[in-house]
This record gives C-alpha cells, structure tokens and sequence, in this order.
C-alpha cells in the first residue's frame, strides 16, 4: 500500500520536473481513522473514514509555489502540478530557498517502532467499550459526578511518503490510540468540567479506561466550589498537562522560522543563560515510540537529537532547510508540513528533562502559592515574551492543596518565569509531541478580586 | 433570488440526483431516523510576503462527500473523497451502522431544489490567474505603507487569502440545496523595534466578497498603517494593571466579549446535555436591560453570513437576549429536535470531513443611548479596550478570557496612557449584568474571525458598541 502512495509521489515529482520546475518534493499522506464518543453510557458519535492528502512544493530556481489536494484523481493531480509550477513562476526570487542539501538526507530508515500492528486486533465493539468503561469509572468514583460530555477512544493509522527531485524516495506508517474522559461534577448547582487521558502508538501501552475515567473525575471533583482569590504575587505550581504549554512557547521562540522573522524573545541569545540552571529542553525525534518521532522530517532531512537548553543555557535553534540556510546553520530535520504545503519548523519530541522531585515535594514546598491545573487563553506573546492567561487551580497553603481558586489570570513575562523556574518534577507525562513535568516559577502576579 | 444552473457536484462530477438518492437509501438500509449527504469542493488561494519577498503562492483543493446517520441521539458519520459510485456507497454503508434495526430505509425522493430565502453573496469570481498580478502589487503596497508609516518598523509580514466553497445537501427528508460561497481575507502584521523592546500589531478585512472589496471600501494600505501604528504604540505602553476595574470595550472587534462570554454557552448541544453554565437559564434575566444580543447570519458580504448553513437551513437573525433576558439558543438540526424547537440555521462544519455543530455565525450587541464619549468620561479608573487577540471559554464553569492587543488607562475620565496586551477574565452568565452604559456606536468587526469548537474552524464575526463594565479583572502584572 505504502508503494502505491510513493508511486504517486514519484509520478507528481517528475511531472512537475517535465513542466518545468528545476526541483520540487511531493508528500503524501493517507489516514485511517476512527472515533467513537460514549455519553451516558450510549454511543453518541461513531465516525470512520479513510482520507488521503497530496501536498506539493515546487521550485523554479529560487522562486516557489505549494499546493495541497485531497482530490487525488490522476487528471485532477496532473492539472494541479501544472498550476502550481505556473504559481512558482510568479513568485520572488529568494536565495534560501530549494530542497535540503545532498547530504542531508538519511542513508537508510531506522525503525522507530512507530506502528503497532496490534491495534487492529480491536474489533469496533471493543473499541466502544473502552469509552464506555472510561465513562463509567468516572461515574462510579462520586455521587457529585452528574454529567458528563462523554468519553472517547480514536485512533488513527498513518502512511506517510514523501519523494523528491534529487531521488529521495520514503515512508513510515504509524499507528495511534487515545482515550479521554471528560465528566461533569456538580455541587450547589455549580458545575466543573476536566478531563484525562492516555495516548500511545502501543496497544499495551495504553492506560486501563478505569484509571482515566477514574483520574479525570477526581480532577473535576477537586474543582468544585471553585473561588477567586485577592490579587497577588505568589509562587506557582504548574501540572504536567499545564507545564507543557510553558515548553511549547520555547518551542515558538527557538523555531527559526521565528528567529529570522525576529519574532522570539529568544533571538540572539544562544549561548546564552536563558532560564534556570536546572533547567534542560531537548528535541528528540529519534524516540522510540515517541508521538513526534519519524526517521526523517517532512522535506526528507535525516532526524536526530537537539539539545535546545542544557542546563539553562540556549544552545542553539531548531530548523527546516530554508531556516537553516538563512541563518547559516546545519537543519535540525525539524522542517512540518503545513496545510497548504509549505515547511515550517516544528517539535519533534520537544520536552524539559524531568528533575528528581516528587509533585508532592514541590507542593510541599510552597508555603502560600498557586497550583495550576488548567490555562485558558491566547494572552501569549512570543515576540517579547509577555504573559498572561486565564488559570484554574487550586491553592496552596502551607504545603498542602487547601481549596480551589477560579476566574484568576497568571501573568508575568516568559523570559523571567524561566529564569524563576525553581523546582522540576519527575513526573513528565507524554500526552502529546512536547512534554514537561511538575514545574515551580519562584513567582508571578496573579490577578484576581 | 436562486442560484443558476446546476451544482457542480452534478456538472463536473458525474453525479444523478437518482445516485444521490440511491446514497441516502444505503444510508438508511439499519433503520435510522435521518440521513444526509454534504457535498464540498472549497478551492482556496493564498500568497503571502515577507521581507518584502512573495514569498509563496498556494492553492489548495478539498473535496469530498460527508454522510451522516441520525438515529435518535446517535450520529454515524463516513467520508469519502473519491466521488465514484461504490465509494460513496462504502462510506454510506459505515455511517448506517449506528443504527441497529433492520428496517430498511425505503425509497428516497429528493424534492426540486427551493430557491434561497436570501442571496447574501452575489459574486462574480474572476479567475485566480487574473488576481494573481493584483495581489501581488497590493501586497507591496501594504508592505511599503508600513514601512514608511515609522522607521521603528522592521518586520512586515502580509498575505491574501480567497476561497470559493460550493456546497451541495441532500437529506432523506427531501432537502436538496447547494450554495457557492466566497471569501477573501487580507492579513498584515508587523514588529516595531526600539532599544530591544520588541511589540507586535496585527490588522486584517474581509468577508463573503472577492478582490474587488480591496479596490473599493478597504485599503490595504491603510490597514497596514493601522498595523504599523499598533506596533509603534505598544512600543511605549506600560505594564497593564493587576485586578478588578472598570472597563470599557471600544465598538466593533472587541465584540469577541459576547462571542466567548455567551455566544458558546448558548449553543444548543451544550444545553441540550446540561453541560452549559447557561443551562436552564431561558426567560431568566442573565444581562443588564442595555442589553440586547443576536446572532444573524443573514447580513450581506459578512464573513460570518451563510444563504443556507451546513444542513441546508436558510440562516436566521436569532435574538439571544432581549433587553438582558434571555431568549433561546443556537440550533442545528439535532438539538432542534431532541429540544422541539425550530431549527435556526446554525449548524455548520468545518468541512466534509467533519460533524455538523450548533455555532456562531454574526454575533452582536444592538446600540444603546450614551454616546462613547459619555461612557468614556463616567470613568474615574479604568481600562479602555479597542482591540483584541483571541479568546477563550470553559462552557461548563462559565468562565471566558479574551486578551487585549490594544488598551489604554482611562484616568478621570480622559484616556491616557497605552498599556500592553493584558487577558481580561470573567464569569459569561454574570459578565452582562454588570455592563452599565452601551453607546450608540454598534460597529461590526472587519472580517477576520475564525471560531474553533472540538477542533473544527469556521468563519465568524462579532460586533459591539461602546459599553462599560462596572468591574472585570484584568490580569496585568502591575498593582
């Protein structure tokens, strides 16, 4: 199957060569997915499909134009090559573009393990029955869970091909399952809602429905009674879920794309102290299993490890060929395809290194503070690092969760909230491409009655 | 007013309106209540420069067919994007499993199209080839407009973006309605640098048009002085203020307010499940008697504007509060019927691929009797808000934020000094209470919202006069 996709890769390629590019790539994907929601114990959404992509990127000399199309009829795709290479002839000339280097390809694939074949051994019914068993734990942990916006089980089996110009020719499939419980607690006629869940490439990797429904009812059950709390400067805790938005904004700020748009806080610091000396982020695409993981980014580059900030320290950027070029350094195989496309730079496996303290020994050690579980918002502005946002939490008093707090904002600046990052946890929860663990900021302005 | 000639689901793609009803037959052949078939081609063009290079252009082709099986509470949903017979058929076939009896579904009789209520969109789409050369040269006034507006400018980045969407519905209870929507949005932005202090402004138009909006009503250069000015003035602004205040939210953009505060907890699914803080609130009193809000799709050219949402259903002007009492919720043809009410015209999806939703289309508070200089000088301390980024809601606990990109302190009653980008957060179903004066001012915003709900974007505006709010925090670092 996966022949057949690079067939059509290498077809889309040497058209776009016969019309004249100079060089292009093509990457094609096709999912299968499936979805099923459980609400109140009955099936509310079931939805399957297979869907397939072609994104082309062409080149004319230095000019270039991309295409996208999930009509991939063999007339359609030829008439879309030939518009995209008129597209590129109408485009400015700019001397970073082309395809990666010769050597920057992989001289064979390593198997990551990034498809679990077992998955299929699920049959529909079962696959049902995991939502509906998250779902019931999290009914069955309280009598104050009375709701729920229901629980669901996807997964998703990925081909992904992409060839080129210079003969670069590859693929990888990958497999997925996710399970989420998302219930309802209710008391004096107030509502909260939170959620958990598990997402794996392995079968046998993926959390019993029980513990998700179970720790997802226990996060919304801890919210109840929620109150706002005076305005004021205070040490903040942030859980995994919510540390790992903290470490997708030094992603945007160490991606080149931002770096030659001077659109980081970060630009011109490498070498720099940037955050706490026990402070280290890497990107690793070489994880085996790993949720960002793939032998080779979306132009083809060879992937690998990136060490991003080592002991507080920046060490360098993340980059596709065109970031690398501009900015005169090696790509890191971070290059994404967009919708349209186009590469941009994205994670890998983006994540700080987990530290050797327990979340109960950080909560321990604040004596007046705030435990952040949920962040709302988009008051994040990685061009000069300023930082405030909607939070939800509990508080902390005397080392110990004491109520919950709502309807609060956390603000301060990001390049301070990494320098004041005081404690990391041990705790780092994959749940996604860019991970951390428990975090402690030394302090920030919290804002509320 | 109707749209001529065929669909081209049936011109370009070889289908029969007898294949169509051959679909929702499979469809029903396990006994469900309702079937549909949501044909889409969306054809979309953009090109973009920075460094003051074109730097990209792209087109972008979706097409495929949704089907989707109601039975009861349950949805069944398939998508193919090959349009042949057998796979359309395949995708049928998945989505009929939700329902479980045997009962077949029986012949399917498609009705003859109706014409539309309204034609909101009246287009003539010139060809992208023709555009191409226009953009361009627009994109480089733009760029050189905000370069000369300062020469603290030293970014600019701009882009257009045009889409042509042809749609075409079919149900089992005979609906049969296609529609040919455009858009066209205009985006820049731009990085004003002093001494290291880094600030960043952003101003983009657009709606159901073509080019032509940018030869006529909009000037792209002026939107990117407007850009410019932004980024220049933040470059002075201080740190926002830390708590409860005052607030006044200038008119037009800053309406995102009623989109997050109530617009999402007024969407049927959400009340029909008791999930929404706004759950069981209909005939109560929820906001001030200043306020009256709606929700109308049927506003010509408004990006947020449908002749017909994504089920077929002509679009509505939908009253969601009146004089701060609540009135009813935004349906899609779901909700409607588990509730037993009317439909609204409110159910919209992303694309083929995606489950039709109650949303928002063109959400808006009417004018009130102050003028904005009245309302600006009842204010001893406060915040004057006139532009903001995105926003955001937890439907469940009530509780939205949305962030200002542009404000000022208002200090007895003057404006002063700019402050930077600061999230506002408050409670949607106590927010409006608290909203003291509306000004006569209502403006609509210049049509570059984009909605996410469970993953799926649409096009939405949002429009406000100048009101006041008694106090809401506003979540800056300075005390």
């Amino acid at each position: 199957m996966i022949e057949a996709l690079k067939d059509v890769a290498r077809h889309v390629v040497a058209r776009a060569k016969r019309k004249g590019a100079t060089a292009a790539d093509a990457f094609l994907r096709e999912d299968e997915t499936f979805g099923v929601t459980v609400r109140r114990s009955e099936v509310e959404k079931l939805k399957e499909a297979v869907s397939k992509n072609l994104r082309l990127r062409v080149f004319l000399g230095n000019r270039t134009a991309t295409s996208q199309t999930s009509d991939l009829s063999p007339d359609r795709i030829d008439q879309l090559v030939d518009e995209t290479v008129e597209m590129a002839r109408l485009t400015s000339e700019d001397e970073s573009g082309g395809l990666p280097d010769e050597d920057a390809y992989p001289t064979e694939v390593p198997d990551l393990r990034l498809a679990d074949p077992s998955w299929d051994n699920l049959s529909p019914e079962q696959r049902i029955d995991l939502a509906r068993r998250a779902e019931a734990a999290a009914f069955q942990t309280d009598s104050s869970i009375t709701n729920s916006e229901g629980s669901s089980f996807e997964y998703e089996r990925s081909k992904t091909v992409l060839a080129n110009t210079i003969g670069f020719v590859g693929g990888y499939e990958t497999t997925a399952g996710y399970l989420v419980s998302v219930p309802i607690a209710e008391s004096s006629g107030s509502m909260q809602q939170d959620h958990w869940l598990s997402i794996t490439r392995y079968r046998d990797k993926l959390d019993s429905p029980e513990d998700i429904g179970r720790h997802a009812a226990q996060r919304a059950l801890r919210r109840l009674g929620a109150r706002k709390v005076k305005t004021c400067e205070v040490p903040i805790v942030f859980d995994p879920l919510v540390a790992r938005t903290l470490v997708k904004h030094v992603f945007d700020a160490v991606s080149g794309d931002a770096i030659y748009r001077k659109r980081s806080f970060l630009e011109g610091q490498s070498g720099e102290l940037v955050a706490s000396e026990n402070v280290t982020i890497i990107d690793d695409a070489r994880l085996i299993g790993g949720l960002g993981s793939s032998p080779f980014d979306d132009e083809g580059i060879s992937t690998r490890l990136t060490p991003v900030v080592e002991n507080g320290c920046l060490r360098g950027y993340l980059h596709s060929a065109y970031t690398g070029r501009k900015l005169g350094a090696r790509p890191t195989g971070n290059g994404t395809r967009t919708g349209a496309g186009n590469i941009s730079v994205g994670p890998t496996n983006f994540y700080m290194m987990p530290g050797d303290q327990s979340p109960d020994a950080i909560i321990g050690s604040v004596k007046s503070g705030f435990y952040v579980v949920d962040l709302i918002g988009f008051g994040v502005n990685t061009v000069n690092g300023d930082y405030s946002r909607g939070a939800t939490g509990l508080w902390i008093e005397d080392g110990k969760l004491a109520y919950p707090v709502q309807e609060v904002t956390i603000a301060g600046n990001l390049r301070e909230m990494l320098r004041n990052i005081e404690m990391i946890g041990n705790d780092i929860a994959f749940m996604g491409s860019v991970a951390a663990p428990t975090l402690k900021i030394r302090k920030m302005t919290l804002s509320g009655e | 007013m109707s749209l001529p000639g065929k669909s081209v689901f049936l011109e370009s793609y070889g289908g029969t309106v007898h294949d169509i009803e051959s679909y929702l037959s499979a469809a029903l052949e396990r006994g469900g209540d309702y079937a549909d078939l949501f044909f889409e081609l969306r054809i979309n063009h953009s090109i973009a420069l920075e460094e003051q290079l074109i730097k990209t252009a792209t087109k972008a082709v979706n097409l495929g067919v949704g089907i989707r099986v109601l039975s009861g509470e349950k949805t069944g949903y398939a998508y193919s994007e090959n349009l042949d017979r057998e796979n359309i058929l395949k995708a049928a076939r998945t989505a009929a499993f939700i329902a479980s009896s045997s009962a077949a579904g029986g012949k399917i009789g498609l009705s003859a199209p109706v014409d539309h209520q309204h034609n909101l969109y009246p287009v003539t789409v010139t060809p992208a080839e023709l555009e191409i050369h226009e953009k361009i040269s627009l994109l480089n006034q733009a760029d050189a407009a905000a370069r000369s507006y300062d020469p603290r400018i030293r970014q600019v980045q701009a882009s257009f973006v045009d889409e042509t969407r042809h749609t075409l519905l079919a149900s089992s209870d005979g609906r049969y309605v296609w529609d040919v929507q455009p858009m066209v949005r205009f985006s820049i932005s731009c990085v004003a640098e002093e001494n290291g202090n880094r600030q960043y402004g952003l101003q983009g138009a657009g709606g159901r048009r073509t080019l032509e909006i940018f030869r006529e009503a909009l000037d792209p250069r002026a939107l990117a002085r407007e850009a410019a000015r932004q980024a220049v003035l933040l470059l002075s602004a201080q740190d926002a203020p830390a708590g409860p205040m005052e607030v006044v939210l200038g008119p037009g953009w800053p309406g995102i307010l009623l989109h997050e505060a109530i617009g999402h907890g007024l969407e049927a699914d959400f009340n029909r499940k008791k999930t929404s803080a706004f759950s069981g609130l209909v005939g109560q009193k929820v906001a001030s008697e200043l306020c009256t809000v709606v929700d109308d799709g049927t506003i010509p050219f408004r990006r947020g504007s449908l002749n017909v949402d994504d089920e077929g259903n002509p679009t509505n002007r939908t009253v969601l509060i009146e004089n701060g009492v609540l009135k009813g919720y935004l349906q899609d043809r779901l909700s409607s019927k588990l509730m037993g009410v009317p439909a609204t015209g409110n159910g919209r999806r992303q694309g083929y691929d995606h489950i039709p939703l109650p949303r928002m289309t063109n959400t808006f508070m009417m004018a009130g009797p102050s003028t904005r200089e009245e309302v600006i000088r009842s204010v001893k301390r406060g915040l004057y808000a006139t532009h903001f980024g995105g926003g955001q809601v937890d439907i469940t606990s009530g509780k939205f934020v949305f962030t200002a990109s542009e404000a000022y302190l208002i200090e007895d009653g003057k404006i002063t000094a700019p402050v930077k980008g600061a999230t506002l957060i408050g409670d949607g179903p106590t927010v409006l209470k608290r909203v003291t004066m509306v000004a006569n001012d209502l403006q609509l915003d210049q049509g570059i919202g984009i909605c996410s709900k469970d993953g799926q974007m649409i096009p939405v505006g949002v429009g406000l006069p100048t009101i006041k709010i008694d106090q809401i925090t506003v979540g800056g670092t300075r005390k």
